[in-house]
This record gives structure tokens, sequence and C-alpha cells, in this order.
């Protein structure tokens, strides 16, 4: 049996199919006692309107995290490819951020943004927004994305910068020579040219805001102001590891998971289908 | 339609180097100028200069009397053929060649009407729907050529287009641009490092080295008074046997001692050239007055089929003599090239031509 599929099996499958059967189970309030209740949670957690505000919650999180993630990265991209001296400066100092853990991104913007301590949030206040994201959930929506998607945008920088520099440059020529202006070749002929490029990050960066922005939620806002930020992830964790509700929060990853399948599947179905690979 | 011209044109990189050195041409309205020359002479520079890809450090470039320099390729109104043909892949061929027109603002059915004609033209009526990596090379080729014709553009510039076909399709894709280009009247300016294709195509040729032209003329006239050592090797293949001169009290000498027989043009010319096909053999002994005359081995014989190259060691460098149909001279064989007085070429120390 090859290695790779031994890893999936004790790294995937065992534990997908552990939550599977954790998702069928109700414990008493001791723990002491299980019982196989068939879909009793996935009817409770679908029910309940805190996950469906988490639901939204998240789309809204992740649409937003992916769309600014993946556009300054492609903007940064395009003024890397202009540079005319410092490219290569240019360039690493964009790629650092992806160094930075999430955790230790999500410290910094808080500590930037902290209403009372934060030179940033400073900075705001002087310019008359009455910033505050401990008791504002779009001030706090907005610092979540902002985090998520810095530390995406290295990442991403760095998949465009090489995607632009694999447009033949003649194409640009002939184009320019065809009497299309420098915005007009990139709308017609760069940007279709980079789309199995941006498809490939599309996938990744959903993928990356639904599951890996744990540790930025947890660091900046905890969920906060109320349930405000509270995404899929962050509720199972929260249900299944502060609250102990094992059942529902079971339910909740299977959900995730199904969702996560079902929206890779919809990208390669219908999105790629607009791809043209050279 | 448009004259093309250029003065005094230099390109100097920012690392310093010097790509054109000050090149002058005059292409008058649709007539078709070749550059040809080695690569790296700085050809394809000064096409990309023309079409406005590359900045011009000295010099100016007029077209249609109306000097171009500070104007961009967007609107300069050329079209150019890529060596590489440049198609878009992601669009098929028919919005390949409406690409142009459609940034222009074209009216759509106008658009069209132009694709639909220009595709007849180049048969490529059937192929509007595909993509470019669905197509052969040769159709790539017919597609860029459309996306230039369609526009109708002041000027067509071709960077050596017919490089990646094979040979048959290369001669016969000649004749087409020859054709087209005569139809169509459009001034152009055609690279290649080709001299076949050069000779063939040019109403005008100009033959650049390191930056420079070395001559400027009818294909015809560079080839039969080629004004300097390189012109002379680099146009005709096989190319000019050249022979180096020393002087003797006697009269101009070649090496191993072997009088010419008559006097050279002046006293300057120090190599003598002759072409290929202006020589002959001969196996008898007798007297050839007003001729070179040339005790030569053969080393090898080329039959081409209705030709043949004699290769031969002679006054001490290897000189290639044509003969027609089968030749009779076999390996090892003696015999004497004789090259008649009025079909020699003679140049100078500096390489130049010397009347």
């Amino acid at each position: 049996m090859a290695p790779q599929l031994a890893i999936t099996l004790v790294f995937f499958y065992w534990p997908a199919g552990q939550a599977l059967y954790q998702s069928m189970l109700r414990q008493d309030p001791f723990g002491l006692r299980s019982r196989f209740v068939w879909f009793a949670n996935f009817r409770k957690v679908l029910a309940d309107p805190a996950y469906l505000n988490s639901i939204q919650v998240t789309v809204v999180f992740s649409l937003a995290t992916a769309i600014v993630a993946m556009c300054v990265a492609l903007l940064l991209a395009v003024m890397a490819e202009k540079a005319v001296r410092g490219k290569g400066l240019y360039r690493t100092l964009l790629i650092w951020p992806y160094a930075v853990a999430p955790a230790i991104a999500g410290m910094l913007w808080l500590f930037l943004f902290n209403p009372s301590i934060g030179s940033l949030a400073y900075l705001l206040r002087s310019l008359g927004i009455a910033w505050d994201p401990l008791l504002n959930g779009t001030h706090a929506m907005i610092l979540l994305v902002s985090a998520a998607a810095w530390k995406q945008i290295s990442y991403n920088f760095l998949f465009f910068v090489a995607g632009l520099q694999a447009v033949p440059k003649t194409l640009i020529e002939a184009a320019a020579m065809d009497g299309a202006g420098e915005t007009k070749r990139f709308w017609t002929i760069v940007f279709p040219l980079l789309a199995p490029t941006t498809f490939f990050l599309l996938v990744v960066n959903t993928v990356y805001a639904l599951f890996d922005t744990f540790g930025i939620v947890h660091a900046v806002t905890g969920g906060g102001p109320g349930k405000t930020t509270e995404t899929l992830v962050y509720k199972v964790y929260n249900d299944g590891f502060v609250n102990l509700i094992l059942g529902d929060s079971a339910a909740q990853s299977v959900i995730l998971m199904a969702i996560v399948i079902a929206l890779t599947a919809i990208q390669f179905r219908y999105v790629e289908r607009k791809v043209h690979y050279g | 339609m448009a004259t093309v011209d250029l003065k005094d044109v230099k390109k100097v990189y920012p690392s310093g180097v010097e790509a054109v050195k000050g090149v002058s041409i005059a292409i008058p309205d649709k007539e078709l100028c070749v550059l040809v020359g080695p690569s790296g002479c700085g050809k394809s520079t000064l096409l990309r200069m023309i079409a406005g890809l590359e900045t011009i450090s000295a010099g100016t470039v007029a077209i249609d009397g109306k000097v171009v320099n500070a104007i961009g390729p967007t609107e300069r109104d050329i079209a150019m053929v890529f060596q590489n043909y440049a198609l878009y892949p992601h669009m098929k061929v028919y919005d390949n060649m409406a690409y142009g027109l459609r940034n222009r603002g074209t009216p759509k059915d106008e658009i069209d009407s132009r694709v639909r004609s220009t595709a007849k033209v180049l048969e490529l009526s059937a192929l509007l729907d595909r993509r470019p990596r669905e197509l052969s090379g040769g159709q790539r080729q017919r597609v860029a050529m459309g996306r230039a014709i369609v526009r109708n553009p002041k000027v067509f510039l071709f960077d050596e287009p017919l490089s990646n076909l094979d040979a048959k399709l290369r001669g016969q894709m000649r004749v087409e641009i020859k054709n087209l280009q005569r139809t169509l009247g459009v001034t152009s300016v055609y690279v290649t490092h080709d001299q076949l294709e050069a000779m063939t195509l040019a109403d005008i040729l100009v033959v650049m080295n390191a930056g420079l032209v070395e001559q400027t003329g009818a294909p015809l006239d560079v080839y039969e008074r080629p004004a300097s050592i390189f012109v002379a090797s680099f146009i005709g293949a096989p190319p000019m046997n050249l022979l180096a001169l020393t002087g003797s009290s006697s009269g101009p000498m070649l090496a191993d001692g072997i009088a010419i027989g008559f006097a050279a043009p002046g006293t300057q010319a120090v190599t003598l050239g002759f072409r290929p096909e202006d020589a002959d053999v001969t196996f008898n002994a007798e007297a050839l007055p007003g001729a070179l005359v040339l005790p030569a081995t053969v080393e090898a014989v080329e039959p081409v089929g209705a030709e043949s190259f004699l290769h031969c060691a002679a006054a001490g460098s290897r000189i290639i003599v044509r003969v027609s149909g089968r030749a009779t001279a076999k390996p090892g064989d003696q015999l004497r090239v004789v090259a008649k007085a009025e079909k020699l070429h003679w140049f100078d120390q500096a390489g130049k031509r010397v009347e």
C-alpha cells in the first residue's frame, strides 16, 4: 500500500469516520453514558439560530477574506512586475508575512487596532472614526478580515507573480500593436491567461478562509463581540471543547466537511470550465 | 499608403551595449524591405524600434513623413507578424483577428465582413472557431498574417515569420507573403537571417552587420556587386570564394605563388573573390588568357541533382565550384579551376569593394 494512502487513512479517513460516528451520539450531562440518536444532533444544530448566524458570518468572512486577499495580491503583483528597480527587495518584503504564524498575525492586528492601546486605532479615532472592535460587530469583522487577508496576501502574491511572468511578453506586445491600451491589455490578455492561477488560488483561499483562520479568530475576537464573528470552525471548537457538547460539535464538523467537499466540487465542475490552460 | 524613413537611428541599451549604431534607410511606398544579417546584427532591434516596442536612443523614425519617435505602438497603426506568431491562446481564430478592429472601435458588422473576407483570402474560413492550440504551425502562421492584414495598417512588420516552419512550407509561405504584399500594396519591413528568403522577397535588400548597414540595394544588384567581403560571403549559397592576395614586383600573387596573369584594379586590392557559379573546372592544360586559372585538388563532391558542388583545395584555401548536372570529377582528382576576369570581385584591406 502506498505510504501516502496510509497517511490519508490514519489522519483523514479515521478521524472523519470518528466524527461521523460521534455526530450521532448524545451524552448525558455527566459524560457517563452515550446514546445513539441517529440524526437528532443534526436536526438540533440546523434548527439552532446561533448556528444559522454562524453560517452567515462564515459566508461574509470567507468571501471578504478571499476577495480582499486575491485582489490586493493581484494589484501588488502587477505593480511588482512594473517595478524597474528593487524588484527583488519588493518581492521579498511582500513574501515575509507568510512566515508569520496565524496567532501572531492576529495578535499583531489586535494590538495595532486595540481601542485603548492600539496606535492605528488612535489614528483612526483622530480621523473622526468611532473605532471600536470590542463592541461593534462590523468593526470586529473588518479587523478579522484584514488580519486573515493580510496573511494570505503573501501566498497569493507569490503565485500571481509567477503567473504574470508566465504570460509571454510577445502577446502583450502584439496586443499593444493591435491598439489595446494598458488597462485593456490587462483585462483582455493578461487576466484571462492568469485564469489557471486565479482558479487555483480561489480554491486555496476558500479553504483557507473556512478552516485555517481559526488561530486568527481565536486571537483577535474569540468570536465576539456577542457571536458576530463566530465562524463555523470557531463554533465547532467552542461547542466541543469549551462547552463540551461533543455530539453537536461533531455534527457541525460533519456539515462543515460536506460544505467544503460540495464547494470544491462546484468550483471544479463549473468554475474550471471557464479556465483556459495554456 | 505609407513610406518609412529611418534617419541615423541608434539604439543604446542601459547596459551600454550599442545594438544599432546609426542606420538610415528610406523605404518607398508599397515596397518590401528585407533586413538581413547574422544574429546579433541589430536587425530585430531596428524592427522593434519601427514598431515602437523599443525606444529610439537617437535619430528619427518617420512613417508617412511623420516622425513617430514619441508615439507608442498602440497609435502607430502598424501590424506585426511575430516569429512565434504571438496568437492569443484563449481566443478563437475569429477573435484573434477581430481583436485589433474591436480595440479601434470598428462597427460590429464591418468587423465581421472584414474578418470573413480576410479569412477567405488566407483559406482560414473553416478554422475561425478553433483555438490556436488546435492549429498546425502553418495554420498559426496564416492566422498571424490574417491578424495583421485584417486591420489594413499603414505598415507591415515581419520578424522572421517563417523560421518555425519546415523547409517545404517555408517555400510556399514565402511565395504567398510576396503575392499578398504585392496585392495589398502595403509597405513592409521583413527581418530574416535566411539569405534565400531575403533575396526572393525583397524589393530593397538591406544587409546589416554589427549594428550597421553594410549595403542597401535591389537584391540582384547586391548579389552581383557586393559592397564588402561581409556581404559577398553572407549573400549567396554556397558563399563567394575568397582568396588572399600578396603584392609583389610582378603584380599581385595568390598564396602558393600563383600569378594572376592580369592586372588587378588598383593597388589596394588584397582579396579576390568569385562566385561558385562563375567558375568552371577543366582537365585540359591549354592556356586561358584573360582568366584566373587555379590548379586544384577535388576534396568532396556534393551532387544536389540539377547541379553539383565541387569542394576543392586551391591556392591555400578551400573553394567551391558549381557545375551543372552530374559532376565528372571525383574526390582526389587534380584539375584546374577557371574563373573569367570580368566575374572577379576585388576587396581592399578594409574589406570594401575595389572597382
